[in-house]
């Protein structure tokens, strides 16, 4: 099973070199620290900045300066700041590449769900429902169940929706799986020592398996 | 120029009734209306219907109002750092109506800006495309919007002039110029207050034309909500 640091690191495979990147609060948060000095990317964040910094020192810390997860930040060299409406604006328009986000369901043809239980809990869509209704490339990052060991992994969601048919990818703490058109999770790699049954039985949706399922790989 | 200056905060405020519509500035605590919070908040008005993308912390901003009742209903994205907040929208008390951050930022600034509605992909599928206008464009479905505004727009600025001109600093901008133009009065407190005259024009990011009050705020506390830090 993958720590969600580990989660973070194989997600952070999946960024390409020049994209625009928004990355949701929790697991998303921490593909920062992974992505490779090698590549060029921009990191925006929904409050109105692109190009996300490090975390500042002691000395540094501004009030006028936070991320979507309402933490102190820095800006990095060519950086640029806006208000939400022009944030709002490029990742409607498309022109944020890769969106990663956490989720409490994922269904089988992508739906997704991570805003509310009904009577419980509701904290809000945020910009969440922005992100999936346009984004290209949308990869949820959770684990494969919940706390008290339900699948996330559904046949459709039972929880209020986010967005339909967006998920083009999942990273849990067992497996990296791809959304089928067709409806189904393709079982595309697994943990380090997580067996294919171990998957298939944690996973409420249809699964796919198609072929010998390769290992993550870690540098 | 004309001369939006007010003596205070009490000045800005004291025209706001019971029952008023109010769009306030901010996103979490960055950004807010300290000093016009504050002001409302002594004056005890009721049943504000309150437009924010967030709804402050259970001790600070918006929070302080859900503490006094003084809200009947919010309009906002993400209300998740307030358990007052949230003990009052699942017991009723409080009206809610919880939109996708873009749709939020874009009725705001369609009613700023004469545009009654709009189409958008955000909430396609979703509870909160009920009871809304889905139409198709390209092959892709879109729920219409309509345009938001307000009595008042409470802003937050980092600088301003006499005229009203308004320059933000950082992430503390989000939805303060959108609200300031969709304000039927909007009252911007900035940090600094100079004379008309004294801001370069090419750095304005919302023009006089939307502001009707402006005075210099004090003693700003800037609550910082995850203070993270690298060693």
């Amino acid at each position: 099973m993958l720590t969600k640091e580990q989660i973070a690191k194989r997600i952070a495979q999946e960024v390409e070199h020049g994209q625009y990147i928004n990355l949701g609060i929790g697991i998303p948060t921490l593909v920062a620290n992974y992505i490779p000095a090698h590549l060029d990317v921009v990191l925006q964040s929904e409050n109105g900045l692109l190009g996300i910094g490090p975390f500042p020192k002691e000395t540094e810390v501004d009030p006028d300066l936070i991320n979507a997860g309402k933490q102190t930040i820095t800006m990095l060299p060519g950086s640029a700041v806006f208000d939400s409406a022009q944030s709002f604006a490029m990742i409607r328009g498309g022109h944020v590449h890769l969106t990663i986000l956490g989720a409490m369901e994922v269904s089988e043809h992508g739906d997704i769900a991570n805003w509310k239980v009904p009577g419980k809990m509701v904290k809000g869509m945020g910009g969440a429902m922005d992100l999936v209704a346009s984004a290209k490339n949308i990869i949820v990052a959770m684990q494969h169940c919940s706390k008290d060991g339900h699948s996330k992994l559904l046949p459709t969601c039972s929880l209020p929706l986010t967005g339909i048919r967006c998920v083009k990818k999942i990273v849990t703490d067992l497996a990296v799986l791809e959304i089928d058109p067709e409806g189904g999770f393709i079982l595309k790699e697994r943990a380090p020592n997580v067996s294919v049954d171990e998957i298939k039985s944690k996973t409420a949706g249809k699964l796919i398996i198609l072929g010998e399922v390769p290992e993550m790989q870690f540098d | 120029m004309i001369d939006k200056t007010v003596k205070n905060v009490a000045d800005a405020v004291k025209d706001i009734q019971d029952g008023a519509t109010l769009m306030m500035g901010g996103f979490g605590l960055s950004g807010i209306p300290e000093n016009c919070i504050a002001a409302i908040l002594k004056r005890k008005i009721q049943n504000l219907t309150v437009i924010s993308n967030n709804a402050g912390v259970d001790d600070f901003g918006i929070g302080l109002f859900l503490n006094q009742k003084m809200v009947k209903k919010m309009i906002s994205s993400y209300v998740g750092e307030n358990d007052e907040f949230e003990r009052q929208l699942l017991s009723g008390e409080l009206e809610v109506e919880l939109l996708p951050q873009g749709t939020l930022a874009e009725r705001i600034r369609a009613g700023g800006a004469g545009i009654p509605a709009f189409f958008t992909p955000a909430g396609v599928g979703t509870e909160v495309a009920v009871g809304k206008e889905v139409r198709e464009f390209n092959g892709k479905l879109y729920l219409m919007e309509l345009a938001l505004e307000a009595d008042f727009a409470l802003v937050k600025a980092w600088k301003g002039d006499t005229a009203g001109n308004l320059i933000f600093k950082g992430t503390a901008r989000n939805f303060n110029p959108l609200m300031a133009t969709a304000g039927k009065i909007t009252i911007a407190e900035v940090e600094e207050l100079v004379p008309a005259g004294s801001l370069d024009p090419n750095q304005i990011h919302t023009p006089g034309i939307y502001v009707q009050r402006i005075f210099q705020g004090n003693s700003y506390e800037k609550r910082i909500e995850q203070r993270t830090v690298s060693s």
